[in-house]
């Protein structure tokens, strides 16, 4: 085994040097220092939301080492999560595959006493609850799957018990997307997906644990059944959701169904569809090319979703300090601001906040009017002078969250049955 | 007969035993190479057709669920037919193309060098990936795409088409744009074979063009059309990303089902449709196999 040199800096140092806020804030924990860190490789993977280069560019710039990044689709995520252990560092997955990968043994628990911006976590992965008063949605609430009973625990926790499964990097809240130039009228509620007035010009993602997510909201919406939990249907629930799906679906309803991101902003560019399930980056890519689509606040809430960093089991050592310190970073506000000025939210809001100008901020985060033009981190104009956010502020929209994506304990059987939808 | 046994075996003191070792040493690479990565990995996709899986998990075991499961339900059965459906669509189609080019490029090209030029010129788009292909089909026939806006502007309709993109149609359109050349390439090398002298006999016999072609050339040429219909057939049937791009997902055929299945982690479940998928295609190529005897091709 290597023995590697840390040097822990006092915070007095640290402020005299210039640049200091960025390593400030990545300070508490023992930072993996000297020549070796240059040679340390992380492999992350991940769906492609998180997964930029510029983040392992910055990586490199902050903290020495190289973060090799792949992006793959959700369900290559969790195939590789789940079966090839070996081929990765770090897993930037999603809550619900946590829920499915974490009983492999393939990740480990992380230690929260070893990260610095634990406490400025937002709640709804600690207790659930973005406020106080806040009613926890249905589905796979992160706080559900985000703890384990200790470090080499295998099943998940209601309480923060100071193990985490995953550290949250990224959520947001999902809506429909349309085309407002091609629908002419308000869209207000879920059940427009299925309005024979859209007829061959709807779409939805055939990704099965988002996809039944979105149906759900949408039966639920048309009046025709209200889930006690929509996300652990029973049986004759899927079976009632799908088959209202199937029948719209023989019927002419979807020109096509998506799986990627990029699908989904074709489709909606090109005048394909002009209303979708979709994801927020999508919708401003969209918006992008001078064609108006609108994230759509709805009367029933939104389908939430949220993301975090799983460490590899068989992580160790020098590495597995080198993870550590990347996650310190990962929450110390610069990936926040990255994320957020694309319209993501960031787990600890108030460092992300320094890395963002104040019109950002209020644009992005407290629903404010933008005062000049909105640009992404890439230097692309998103939003013009005057624009505001669709639904608002993060407490508006986050705080309107009516489920998240799910795994079911009928998953298999969904799975199966959604099989058949997509082949019907 | 006793001469040349003699001679055969006695010159050179080789014996009888000894050719055949060397024989089997001259066969033992290609047998290995198809051992290794022919029938090793299909018989772990037979034996791991029995097996079960969770969600994240597959375990040995030997049952038959996955079968069961897989023919009784009717959406297999939809799935299958589809399957068939595009297979046989695109067959005839890239058959009748490609026959037409072939026959072209064989009988009325006079020179071997516009021959080999005009043959070249057809495996052009084979530069690119076929993906790329296919995919540039999406913004051509979208409902604002350029047929669609070329045809409303012609006057010949008022609105646009929606059957072209996301449909039947625009799936067999693309595989027989990718597929085609598979059919033209062994027609056109059969056709060159033949001896123009059988075709100015049929002539010289009061023949019309189309009982030469008729009587004279398709049946000469059935090993081509036999092994580039066992290219299309078999690629047709075992595609999977063809069908999802140009039905924008909404179709499916066996292949989807068990690339659907991996994305899931049931490997059992994939494993026991590729095995009958498998099946299909080996009866169906046998069954052509039956009408022409293709090493004399060979």
């Amino acid at each position: 085994m290597t023995t590697i040199s840390k040097v822990r800096y006092s915070r007095r140092s640290m402020l005299k040097a210039g640049g200091a806020a960025v390593a400030a804030a990545a300070l508490p924990a023992p930072m993996v220092w000297g020549q070796e860190t240059k040679n340390i490789t992380l492999r992350q993977f991940g769906t492609g939301v998180s997964n930029l280069n510029e983040v392992a560019e910055k990586v490199k710039e902050d903290l020495g080492f190289t973060l090799e990044m792949t992006a793959l689709d959700s369900d290559s995520v969790t195939q590789r999560a789940a079966t090839q252990p070996d081929s990765f560092d770090i897993a930037d997955i999603e809550y619900w595959i946590c829920k499915k990968v974490w009983p492999t043994g393939n990740l480990q628990a992380m230690d929260t006493s070893k990260i610095a911006n634990y406490d400025k976590i937002v709640g709804i992965f600690r207790d659930g609850k973005l406020t106080p008063e806040s009613v926890i949605a249905q589905g796979t609430a992160p706080h559900t799957v985000g703890f384990t009973t200790g470090a080499d625990g295998t099943t998940f926790v209601d309480e923060e018990s100071g193990w985490m499964t995953l550290i949250p990097t990224i959520y947001n809240a999902d809506t429909l997307g349309i085309r407002p130039d091609l629908i002419g009228r308000p869209i207000n509620n879920w059940s427009e997906l299925l309005n024979p007035e859209f007829k061959g010009k709807a779409s939805i993602l055939d990704i099965s644990s988002i996809g039944i997510m979105d149906m759900a909201m949408v039966v639920e919406s048309m009046g025709e059944y209200t889930y006690p939990d929509k996300g652990n249907m029973t049986k004759e629930e899927i079976d009632l959701t799908l088959g209202i799906f199937t029948e719209a679906k023989k019927n002419g309803q979807f020109r096509a169904f998506w799986k990627s991101f990029d699908e989904s902003v074709n489709l909606m560019a090109s005048g394909e569809v002009v209303i979708q399930s979709m994801w927020s980056p999508a919708i401003t890519a969209v918006r992008s090319q001078g064609i108006p689509c609108v994230y759509q606040p709805l009367e029933e809430g939104y389908r939430s979703w949220g993301g975090g960093i799983g460490l590899s089991a068989s992580l160790s050592g020098m590495e597995l300090d080198a993870a550590y310190e990347y996650i310190n970073w990962y929450l110390s506000g610069w990936v926040g601001g990255f994320l957020m000025r694309q319209g993501y939210y960031s787990a600890v809001p108030e460092t992300s906040k320094n890395f963002m100008s104040e019109d950002e901020w209020g644009f992005w985060f407290e629903g404010k009017e933008a005062a000049g033009d909105i640009t992404n981190p890439f230097g692309d104009v998103m939003e013009k002078a005057g624009a505001v956010r669709d639904g608002g502020s993060f407490y508006d929209r986050m705080g309107a969250v009516a489920c998240w994506n799910a795994v079911m304990d009928e998953n298999q059987y969904m799975v199966r049955k959604w099989n058949e939808f997509i082949a019907a | 007969m006793a001469l040349r046994h003699h001679f055969k075996t006695k010159p050179f003191g080789v014996s009888v035993r000894n050719t055949s070792v060397i024989g089997w040493l001259l066969a033992s690479p290609l047998s290995l190479v198809l051992l290794v990565f022919l029938v090793a990995p299909i018989t772990m996709i037979v034996v791991v057709s029995f097996w079960g899986a969770t969600e994240w998990s597959i375990y040995p075991a030997f049952q038959f669920d996955n079968y069961a499961f897989l023919l009784t339900s009717d959406v297999t059965y939809r799935v299958f037919l589809n399957t068939l459906k595009y297979a046989a669509i695109t067959w005839v189609c890239t058959l009748l193309i490609g026959f037409t080019v072939a026959y072209y490029l064989a009988f009325h090209i006079r020179s071997l060098t516009w021959q080999i030029a005009l043959f070249l010129l057809c495996t052009i788009p084979f530069l690119t990936s076929n993906i790329i292909r296919m995919i540039s089909w999406i913004p051509f026939l979208g409902r604002n795409g350029i047929a669609n806006s070329t045809l409303i502007s012609m006057g010949v309709i008022d609105e646009p088409l929606e059957w072209l993109l996301f449909s039947d149609f625009s799936v067999v359109l693309a595989f027989v744009h990718l597929y085609t050349l598979f059919m033209v390439v062994p027609i056109f090398n059969t056709m060159m074979r033949i001896d123009k002298s059988l075709i100015e006999a049929a002539a010289d016999a009061g023949a019309t063009g189309w009982q030469t072609l008729w009587h004279v050339i398709v049946p000469l040429t059935k090993p081509g059309i036999m092994i580039g219909t066992i290219f299309v057939v078999a690629l047709v049937m075992g595609d999977f990303i063809t069908v999802r791009f140009m039905s924008g997902s909404q179709s499916a055929n066996m292949g989807r089902l068990i690339q659907n299945d991996i994305a899931l982690l049931q490997y059992p479940s994939a494993s026991a449709t590729a095995v009958i998928l498998l099946i299909t295609v080996l009866l169906l190529i046998g069954t052509l196999l039956r009408f022409v005897d293709i090493r004399k091709e060979l």
